[in-house]
């Protein structure tokens, strides 16, 4: 059995997850991330997307975070996400008509829109629909 | 001994403050379990900071934040944290008292103290017993918001940042249940670090994403944001918790004089019946 670590994901609203995990992904600002038990101490931002955490009866939990930081003991992970919902919360309609309204405004980019507002609502739709379908290819829908 | 009359007025006034504090307690109690609930949804993410901060200030970072350096002291400032209203017991004259008594090891060794008040309490009492007030915030309701807070805690933060300021505190209520609020003086600046024997004691630092600079800045204005928020929230708690047991108080206390006054105004007619019926019989004895 591999050596499990102690997770805690935790949002502004709420804890999301507490457990001991033997391995947790997650999009870090400069790449995903595979954290397992010695890793080197380590903090880094996060970039909205799904976070992977796979417990200890080899069971997947995926979440999604829009954003937050990301700190690595060799014995603990914490990660602070300013929202985080499980998968499960996740409405694929919402998201696709928010990522269309994202596509749109970006395409039409005349004057007096905000680019970077935008395009943070496109990168946030696209995360929670990656979330979405790495929950799907978990359950082989 | 006052007439009957007298005591009738006293005992129905008296019942009508019995009414008002009873309904007030009853308002508060509902404030409070919904105060109660938002401060516990707030609780995970304020104490992993915490934590996460702690583990920060214990190792050996490239960067030193300036908030992890330890200065000289040579002024010190309290973020003051008070209710908006009254009634509600000793709650705030119990944080005063902390921050005075806090504050006058520094006044001792001639530092000056700056004070950011947050709440109308805090404001008043600090006006008449005097104190350097920098910043100022009130009227934050049951319902506070970040955006609220975040003026008046700047103020500190740059008082610190361009040296001002050589250390923050915190001073607040802790929720320790509805009986029981404890005042508690917390440092928040510099930060303080953690002492989990779990931790490497050598010498060690995170690998940073994406620098630790910006990664650094932008963590510690998050991790003071949210906890003064959650030191705010856990007042609004308290407060309430307070009114409650001072408004329950209260109306025992009605409820006993009430029983008193009764006991008087009952002793005061039957002595009155008494007087008038021997007058009566002492009258027919005479014809």
């Amino acid at each position: 059995m591999a050596l499990t670590l102690h997770c805690d994901i935790v949002s502004a609203e709420k804890e999301i997850f507490s457990g001991l995990v033997e391995i947790l992904i997650a999009s870090a600002s400069e790449g995903e991330v595979g954290i397992r038990y010695g890793h080197a101490p380590f903090l880094s931002s996060l970039k909205p997307g799904p976070v992977r955490v796979r417990k200890q009866n080899g069971e997947e939990e995926v979440f999604y975070v829009s954003g937050g930081y990301l700190e690595v003991q060799p014995h603990m992970i914490n990660v602070l996400a300013d929202t985080a919902l499980r998968e499960g919360d996740l409405d694929e309609g919402a998201a696709l008509a928010a990522k269309k309204l994202a596509e749109e405004t970006l395409s039409h980019s005349g004057q007096g829109i905000d680019y970077s507002k935008a395009a943070g609502q496109l990168a946030e739709a696209t995360a929670q629909l990656r979330t979405l379908r790495a929950f799907r290819k978990k359950h082989g829908k | 001994m006052a007439s009957g009359k007298e005591i009738r007025t006293k005992i129905g006034s008296i019942k009508n403050t019995q009414k008002i504090t009873g309904a007030m307690e009853m308002v508060a109690a509902s404030k409070m379990r919904r105060a109660q609930q938002r401060m516990q949804v707030g609780k995970p993410y304020a104490e992993r900071i915490r934590a996460m901060v702690g583990h920060i200030a214990a190792g050996n970072p490239e960067y030193k934040h300036e908030f992890l350096q330890d200065r000289e002291v040579k002024r010190v400032g309290y973020i003051v944290i008070s209710t908006d209203r009254g009634l509600c017991g000793g709650l705030n004259v119990n944080a005063f008292k902390a921050v005075m008594l806090h504050s006058k090891a520094w006044a001792e060794q001639d530092i000056p103290v700056d004070l950011c008040l947050i709440g109308a309490k805090g404001a008043s009492f600090f006006k008449s017993v005097g104190g350097n007030v920098v910043a100022s915030t009130r009227d934050i309701g049951e319902r506070p918001l970040v955006t609220d807070i975040i003026g008046s805690v700047k103020v500190m933060l740059d008082g610190f940042s361009n040296g001002t300021i050589d250390r923050l505190f915190l001073v607040g209520n802790e929720f320790v249940n509805t009986m029981t609020q404890a005042p508690t003086v917390r440092q928040l600046l510099p930060l303080v670090s953690d002492d989990d024997e779990k931790l490497n004691k050598h010498a060690w630092d995170y690998l940073y994403e994406p620098d630790s600079n910006s990664l650094l800045n932008g963590l510690m204005v998050r991790y003071i944001e949210s906890q003064v928020y959650q030191a705010v929230v856990e007042n609004v708690a308290c407060e309430q918790a307070a009114r409650m047991v001072a408004m329950k108080s209260a109306t025992d206390n009605a409820g006993e004089m009430i029983d008193d006054l009764q006991m008087a105004y009952n002793k005061a007619r039957q002595a009155s019946i008494t007087q008038e019926l021997s007058e009566i019989v002492s009258g027919a004895a005479a014809v």
